[in-house]
């Protein structure tokens, strides 16, 4: 249970994250609070986009329906089943491959870095660890 | 049964105290005034853009030309400005092989963007377009995060030559808003979504942003134009 908590408290401070770089893209709030003027670099570089999408809009998404399926985790009759923590790890690892991408592209090809993606990569890495453990602990319960 | 309630009731308070303090922090972002200095939307004239395509240099009979829409608050594009362009500029451009576009495309949240465009737009006037140009993109670091960028711009047009009388009347009357706007507009037109965004040969370039890999294309479409 504890693992599927926190799964659903960190996709929505991924979600608030993401909806940050996104609203920052649309041009609806000011500067990013970044520092450095890495976050800049990557917003506006060409890569913030995938086939005309926004990558913030794919993060908004993405930890959108991670906390949607988080939060259906935790209803009695989903807490000893096994399909929700299959799919969180899945969706988690998904996002995790994303931002390992994501953060090559920023280092080798960009040459800049964005503290607020560095951020929603700890956030997922996180969301896939637990959903992990989460898995282990059905797998000791005997319910995998 | 009572410790599972007590642990989701403590989950569910936490839940909410999370979202209570990330919907105020964005609810805040988004009522924060922002602030821009040269009117931006205006109604474009057609005495804005009357002879003016963009500030331009290289030969007119240069086999390939490149537009390139920028912000001049752009980070990435000062970077492309100062660390590609001289290359760029030195094999290609000066050698009759490329000529160059710059248009302005101004972001709406880049608060000194357009008075930055405005500033080279009334450099220009006097013929000091590239100086200023250049001057901005290599002072960007020092004036992005000021208060007030325009002391900043008055002081590089002063080093670049330019006759401050005329600078400080044109900048006062907002002279080229119109100017900017539309080239904004004709990016809009054509697709640009981010910056830099370049043309080549009016045609969206989708390829790496270094001077190598231009080179490589320009002398590609140098030897076969229909390409």
């Amino acid at each position: 249970m504890i693992h599927r908590m926190s799964a659903a408290l960190l996709s929505l401070a991924g979600l608030f994250i993401a909806a940050y770089l996104y609203l920052y893209k649309i041009g609806k709030i000011g500067n990013l609070a970044c520092g450095t003027g890495g976050c800049e670099t990557v917003q506006w570089s060409p890569w913030s986009q995938i086939a005309g999408i926004e990558v913030a809009l794919v993060g908004v998404l993405g930890y959108a329906g991670l906390l949607a399926l988080s939060l259906a985790a935790l209803r009695p009759e989903l807490v000893g089943r096994h399909w929700p923590a299959a799919l969180l790890t899945s969706l988690a690892g998904i996002g995790v491959l994303f931002t390992a991408y994501l953060t090559y592209l920023e280092i080798f090809v960009i040459h800049a870095i964005c503290r607020w993606c560095v951020a929603s990569g700890v956030v997922i890495l996180a969301i896939f660890i637990v959903a992990l453990l989460d898995l282990r602990r059905l797998a000791r319960t005997g319910n995998l | 049964m009572a410790a599972t309630q007590a642990g989701m009731k403590r989950f569910y308070t936490l839940f909410a105290a999370l979202a209570v303090v990330g919907l105020g922090v964005l609810g805040y972002l988004l009522t924060r005034p922002a602030t821009v200095s040269i009117p931006a939307n205006v109604t474009v004239q057609a005495s804005d853009t009357s002879g003016f395509a963009g500030y331009v240099k290289g030969s007119p009979t240069a086999p390939v030309e490149i537009t390139e829409y920028a912000d001049y608050q752009c980070p990435f594009c000062q970077t492309f400005a100062t660390l590609q362009m001289p290359t760029i500029e030195d094999r290609l451009i000066k050698t009759g092989r490329l000529r160059w576009r710059y248009r302005d495309f101004p972001l709406q949240m880049h608060s000194f963007a357009r008075l930055a465009a405005h500033s080279a737009a009334c450099a220009d006037e006097q013929g000091k377009y590239w100086e200023q140009h250049d001057r901005i993109y290599e002072g960007q670091s020092e004036w992005a995060g000021a208060r007030n960028a325009a002391p900043l711009f008055r002081k590089y047009a002063e080093a670049a030559g330019v006759d401050m009388g005329r600078y400080d009347a044109c900048m006062q009357a907002g002279k080229y808003a119109g100017r900017i706007q539309a080239d904004y507009n004709s990016g809009v037109e054509v697709g640009v979504t981010s910056t830099p965004t370049l043309l080549v040969n009016s045609r969206l370039y989708r390829g790496r942003f270094d001077s190598d890999a231009i080179t490589k294309l320009v002398d590609s479409l140098a030897r076969n134009p229909a390409k």
